[in-house]
């Protein structure tokens, strides 16, 4: 009998620990897929964030480094600098990513670092209970915005994709989706893309992945991603911010 | 015993700290012990600055000096700040364009130089610190001039090497002046 | 013979990082330590090596811990300050079990305090400074040849034992210029590096740098790992140079400039008639307690001078454990004690026990 579906060999058996409806499980797939396709697994090596992806060193069979909160572009750029010819990416939310290593992923973009960054934008911290992020959107309850995100109190969401978009060091921006099937597979070619890009020696590359915390937000897995439609996109509309016409 | 402990003070930007390069580097080539610590900071520049040279025949027990044997000083702050610093049978020398006060001292040598107009008919202010380094080596035998040559072709980069046959002569002004 | 150089402190320890096969230098400026960057980001392109200024001391040692991550021999620098905002990267290479070397060259504090020579972070480099249970080693030289030689041997250490190795000195050392006398050659000693994360290559399992072990039975066994490391590092690496120490009336302990000061009021009091000696310790993690055994008999007290307001005076205090008494004397805020200040200190502590 032909196998027509399999798990990934980039990851690992095991079961994982994310909550029902969340889309990491699906993220880390395409990332995988991605390492399979491209036949890097031997030669990557991935950098894990502190957030609920904190672990996922356990799940991706390439070599790992686990990071420290935020710093997951540093960590990256030190492995990349000594390790020019391996392929190197980093996992992070946007807790991790939009507000204690903001510094960090700035400096990383800005100087062209050839490593591909995985951003998982869901609005919100997961780990630590459903605190405000940087991307909560106004008027979100989280469980330090019990009355929703006050611009007043708290600023405004951070566009972290068109931000880093400014800037000259990097050669692919792009942000997608996760909350259906025609979405997944446009991230799961973006996903492939980024890594294409940091092959073929281009420079820095992100795609930021908008995905669900149904636990956290109070839904369910299916109004869960009905909100990313909904809510979520028409703050973070999707597309190419830097490198459309990039062919890799 | 063979032992100098030099110190040079003035402002920064009169070449004080490259002064006391110079000495520890000619110090190192007569096979002696040396050590060279300068002031550091935003006070190297515009504001006063200052370095301790240390050359024996011993093993230099400590860089960092209370007193000394031999003291340059290129403006009048540091001869108020230093003056007491050298020991009884030590060598002053005063840059005399810089430094209108003079030391009462009668335990002491002092040699005055006006380093400063001296170098300004030259026509190269960087020549300043060399007469009075020609003074202290000749006053206290601390290094030779051909010694100090040596220690101007190791510093100064390959583009200034077609001055030091000048520096020389200028070296050798303040050895007898 | 080897190579006679009359060099800068900062940069001797730049040269030697070199010397010891280091091709990564990851930093920010501050003062009194910046020469070893300029020289850093001159000699590493020339040698084929990677020199990169961080947006921060954070991003700097996270660098380093990437870096270290993947096998190779790594180095950043900084002065007291920085080495604050580097305290959460040591833990995490602490805790990953990552050789790599750091320089502190100590400025007064708190704060920003300023930028004179100071010792007043020996508290911070020997008694772990970030979270949790560990040690860096700590190496305190006092010359510039001893700059040179401890930065090799720091590296060699932080492979042997996989931790973190501190070069500990002040603006002095960084600042002062001596003579160094390089090897022709540096053998360069090389170490499993079998865990590092540098892709398997389809040819072994899957590596993993981590510090997070969320199951405190797993972690206990991990921090015990450590604890028997260092008890090992404590056993084999204590290193320290006792001076004139043979019928000293007093043993000063001092460490890195302090110690040459020391050495200098050893000469001068001689000229008293008063007898001293020096113990100086050269690791300060491990605390070279060997030392203090072999002289405890001979004086009737210890004189630790430092420029702080006391800090390794309570390691020399939990070493001597009441045997004998024990003094202090220092300056703070980047003064530096002078000879007299420490010989009247001297013979105040000489009344007293005469």
């Amino acid at each position: 009998m032909e196998v027509v579906f399999k798990a990934p060999h980039a990851l690992v058996d095991v079961p994982m620990h994310y909550c029902p409806g969340c889309t990491h499980g699906i993220a880390h797939r395409l990332v995988a897929e991605a390492i399979d396709e491209l036949d890097i697994e031997g030669k990557t090596i991935g950098v894990s964030p502190v957030g609920c992806a904190y672990n996922n060193y356990l799940y991706f069979n390439c070599d790992m480094v686990q990071a420290a909160h935020g710093r997951a572009p540093a960590v990256a750029t030190g492995i990349k600098r000594s390790l020019p010819d391996n392929i190197v990416f980093t996992y992070q939310g946007d807790g991790d990513l939009a507000a204690i290593g903001t510094a960090e992923i700035v400096h990383a973009a800005t100087r062209g670092e050839n490593i591909t960054v995985v951003f998982i934008n869901n609005t919100i911290y997961g780990m630590t209970s459903g605190q405000m992020a940087p991307t909560t959107l106004l008027g979100q309850m989280t469980t330090t915005t019990p009355f929703g995100r006050d611009p007043k109190v708290n600023g405004f969401p951070i566009r972290i994709s068109e931000m880093l978009a400014t800037l000259e060091g990097p050669a692919y921006i792009e942000r997608v989706s996760l909350h259906d099937v025609r979405h997944i597979r446009k991230a799961k070619e973006a996903v492939k893309k980024a890594f294409k890009v940091q092959l073929a020696r281009k420079g820095f590359s992100l795609v930021e992945v908008l995905s669900t915390c149904p636990t956290n937000w109070g839904l369910n897995p299916v109004e869960a991603l009905k909100r990313v439609e909904k809510e979520m996109i028409p703050h973070y509309p999707l597309g190419v911010f830097v490198g459309a016409d990039l062919e890799v | 015993m063979f032992l100098h402990e030099i110190i040079i003070a003035g402002f920064g930007g009169q070449g004080i700290l490259s002064a006391g390069r110079l000495l520890a580097y000619a110090g190192m080539l007569e096979n002696r012990e040396v050590s060279f610590l300068p002031s550091y900071g935003p006070e190297m520049r515009g504001g006063t600055a200052n370095c301790m040279v240390v050359i024996s025949e011993e093993s230099i027990a400590s860089p960092v000096l209370n007193s000394c044997t031999a003291l340059i000083v290129m403006n009048n702050p540091s001869l108020e700040k230093f003056e007491s610093w050298l020991k009884p049978g030590g060598v002053l020398i005063t840059d005399s364009s810089m430094v209108q006060k003079r030391s009462n001292r009668k335990d002491i040598d002092i040699f005055e130089i006006p380093a400063t107009e001296l170098a300004n008919e030259m026509g190269n202010k960087a020549y300043t610190n060399i007469y009075l380094l020609g003074k202290l080596i000749k006053v206290t035998g601390c290094a030779t001039a051909e010694n100090f040559e040596k220690a101007l072709y190791g510093i100064l980069s390959k583009n200034k090497h077609h001055m030091i046959p000048e520096e020389m002569d200028v070296l050798k002004v303040g050895m007898d002046y | 013979m080897g190579q006679k150089l009359l060099m800068k402190g900062n940069e001797v320890i730049a040269e030697a990082a070199i010397r010891a096969g280091c091709r990564h230098y990851f930093g920010y400026p501050i003062t009194p330590q910046t020469e070893l960057m300029h020289y850093m980001a001159k000699r590493m392109p020339a040698v084929g090596g990677v020199f990169l200024q961080a947006e921060s001391e954070v991003a700097a040692i996270n660098m380093v811990y990437g870096a270290a991550s993947t096998g190779h021999r790594v180095l950043t620098s900084s002065s007291s300050p920085g080495i604050s905002l580097k305290q959460e990267g040591i833990s995490y290479i602490a805790g990953a079990q990552l050789p790599a070397v750091i320089v502190n060259i100590m400025r007064g504090g708190p704060g920003l305090g300023g930028i004179q020579p100071s010792q007043s972070d020996y508290f911070q480099a020997t008694k772990g400074g970030g979270h949790g249970d560990y040690h860096m080693v700590v190496l305190a030289p006092a010359s510039i040849q001893e700059l040179y030689e401890l930065t090799v041997d720091a590296f060699n250490i932080s492979d042997r034992y996989r931790v973190m190795t501190m070069i500990l000195g002040d603006g002095v050392l960084g600042q002062m210029m001596e003579v160094v006398d390089f090897r022709d050659e540096e053998i360069i000693e090389t170490y499993d590096k079998s865990w590092a994360a540098n892709g398997h290559g389809n040819k072994r399992e899957h590596n993993m740098i981590t510090s997070i072990h969320l199951d405190p039975a797993v972690l206990e066994q991990w921090n015990i790992g450590f604890q028997n490391k260092y008890k090992l590092i404590s056993q084999n690496e204590q290193r320290y140079e006792l001076f004139n120490c043979d019928d000293a009336e007093i043993i000063l302990v001092a460490y890195g400039s302090v110690a040459r000061i020391c050495k200098g009021v050893i000469k001068e009091a001689a000229a008293q008639g008063i007898k001293l000696g020096l113990l100086r310790p050269i690791t300060l993690f491990p605390f070279p307690a060997e030392a203090f055994e072999k002289v405890l008999n001979i004086p009737k007290a210890f004189l630790t001078v430092e420029m702080s307001s006391g800090q390794m005076v309570e390691d020399v205090r939990l070493t001597i454990e009441g045997r004998k008494p024990v003094y202090f004397t220092g300056r703070m805020g980047g003064m530096i004690p002078t000879v007299n200040d420490i010989i009247s200190k001297v013979k105040e502590i000489k009344e007293k026990h005469d």
